[in-house]
Parts: C-alpha cells; sequence; structure tokens
C-alpha cells in the first residue's frame, strides 16, 4: 500500500509518521505542499507541527494550499485521510471535518501522555484495536479543545463517528480525565464515510516500547491491510 | 476603500481568554464590570470604488478566510 505525508513549513511530526508508516510496510513518500499533483496513494497523512505558526487559526492558511485540494479531491474518491493533532486543525479547517478546535480550556500548552478509549473498532483506522479498548497516547497541543454545535454532536454520538474519548486510566470517561475541554471528551472524530479520521493525540508517538509503549502502532497497523 | 472586520465569538463558545482579562479586570477593582468576550480586528483595504461590491468582496473573504463561522460572527464598517 501507498501512502502520502504532506509537509508544511511548520511541520514537526512528518518525519516520526513516515518511520511509523514505514514500520508498518507502507511505501511512503513526502509531499511538499506547494505541489499540484498526490503521489498514488492508498493514505494520505496531515501530521502535526505548527504549520505557518498557526497564523490567524491553526491550521487555517494550510487548509488552502495547493495540495490539499487535491487531498480534498482524493478524500471525496475515498482514499483514506489521518489528520494528526495540527493535521485535525487542518482537516477541521478544510471543511472534511465539522466542528472547531479551539484553544484548551486551562489556556495551557498541554504535552503529557493521556488515557483514551478506542469507542468505535469498525473501520479501516482502528480495526486492530478492541472495542472500548483503552490504550495510552501523547498530546501535544495547545488548541484541542473540540467543539460543534448541539445537533451535530448528538449525530457524532448517535452514528458512532466518535473514535477516540479521554478518559482515566481504568477507563472511564469523566471532566476530571478530559485535559483540554473538548465537549463529550472527544479526542478523535470521523467523518460518515468513514475514510477520514482526525484526532488530536499523537499514534506515530507510540510505537516502540522504548518509546513507553506500542499502542498507536495498532492504529498503522490497522491501516495497512 | 477600506474596511473594518471586527470577529467575535458566538455567544455559546467558551471565551477563556476574555474570562481570565474580565476576573483580572474585576481583581484590580473594576467593580461596575459584567463581562468581557475577547475577539480579532482586521483592517481590509480593497482597490474598488463601489462600496456594495467592495463589501460583497470582504464578505467573501471572511467566509471564505478570514473568519470560522462555526464559531465566529464578523461585522464589517467602511472605515
Amino acid at each position: 500500500m501507498n501512502s502520502s505525508v504532506i509537509v508544511f513549513p511548520g511541520s514537526n511530526c512528518d518525519r516520526d509518521i513516515a518511520v511509523a508508516l514505514e514500520k508498518s510496510k507502507f511505501k511512503n513518500k513526502m509531499v511538499w505542499h506547494k505541489e499540484n499533483e498526490l503521489p498514488k496513494s492508498d493514505l494520505i497523512v496531515i501530521p502535526g507541527g505548527f504549520s505557518y505558526g498557526d497564523y490567524l487559526r491553526s491550521g487555517a492558511i494550510a487548509a488552502k494550499s495547493n495540495i490539499l485540494k487535491e487531498v480534498v479531491k482524493a478524500s471525496k474518491k475515498g482514499c483514506l485521510i489521518l489528520g494528526v493533532c495540527n493535521g485535525f486543525q487542518i482537516l477541521i479547517e478544510t471543511g472534511l471535518l465539522k466542528g472547531a478546535l479551539l484553544r484548551n480550556q486551562n489556556l495551557r500548552f498541554l504535552s503529557k501522555d493521556v488515557y483514551l478509549k478506542v469507542l468505535n473498532n469498525e473501520n479501516k483506522f482502528c480495526n486492530k484495536y478492541k472495542s472500548n479498548e483503552l490504550i495510552k497516547l501523547n498530546i501535544a497541543h495547545n488548541e484541542g479543545n473540540y467543539f460543534t454545535d448541539q445537533k451535530h454532536l448528538e449525530s457524532l454520538e448517535e452514528k458512532n463517528l466518535i473514535a477516540f474519548k479521554y478518559c482515566d486510566k481504568k477507563g472511564d470517561i469523566l471532566n476530571d480525565s478530559n485535559p483540554n475541554g473538548s465537549l463529550n471528551n472527544i479526542a478523535g472524530i470521523f467523518n460518515e464515510e468513514k475514510n477520514i479520521l482526525g484526532m488530536m493525540p499523537h499514534p506515530e508517538r507510540m510505537i516502540e516500547d522504548i518509546l513507553t509503549n506500542q499502542d498507536g502502532m495498532k492504529l498503522f497497523n490497522s491501516l495497512f491491510n | 476603500m477600506k474596511f473594518s472586520v471586527t470577529v467575535t465569538l458566538k455567544k455559546d463558545v467558551l471565551d477563556p481568554q476574555g474570562k481570565v482579562v474580565e476576573q483580572t479586570l474585576k481583581n484590580m477593582g473594576t467593580n461596575s464590570l459584567i463581562g468581557i468576550r475577547q475577539g480579532k480586528y482586521f483592517e481590509v483595504e480593497i482597490n474598488e470604488k463601489d462600496e456594495t461590491k467592495a463589501e460583497k468582496q470582504i464578505n467573501e473573504m471572511c467566509n471564505k478566510l478570514l473568519v470560522n463561522t462555526i464559531i465566529e460572527n464578523f461585522s464589517i464598517k467602511r472605515i
């Protein structure tokens, strides 16, 4: 399977994502944001970082880049799209995923490991996880506070489009286990077709036991099928 | 032609920055203060003689880039 990682000025998780993809046997290419064409890809990853220094709103400028037009086209044809952290913010700004990512409720940049519950494993991204599996990934963001209108929030819950929720180490989804103020503890969401996943936590940082655990590797292994 | 664009958070969107500013002003003794909401301000200069057409273009800029209409409102004024 072929993957592409989109690189912007200010991306800083692009190499980590590439390592994770190659570890799960993807043939990966890095794609600079000024390109007008995508290499043949089964999966496109928009990595974390601070594209354009987070000017205007996180992800807003990157969402208007040449290559994103191609990413939007590819997504309509069913190509798998993963956006992590700033990549999630960019997917939101393109409109591929609905909602907004506001500044963390406590106004602090958060960099820590968090527990997550896998709420939906019947999709291309999470099929190697067990249903309701408890995993630990790292977060590192200033704007990860997921917000949307009440109607959309209800439809996310009803249609099972929430991939991950922040929880405590027992797996309980509580206010106290919500690091950034996200509505309903949301850490990652799918589009309706479930070929697009946006998530704030970084799976690419958890792919070796030497780096705490391999909980993120299951996501990349799910994608390579 | 020059316009101002004021961007404000919608009523039901939490504004933690505004809340901190509000609390600080209250701590400083501004007793009459009821609330603060923080927003953004742009000055946009445009090469267009017709005011209605200019406003229409700025409206488009707002919807396409300057404003996230899910969480923000905006108003345009000639300056």
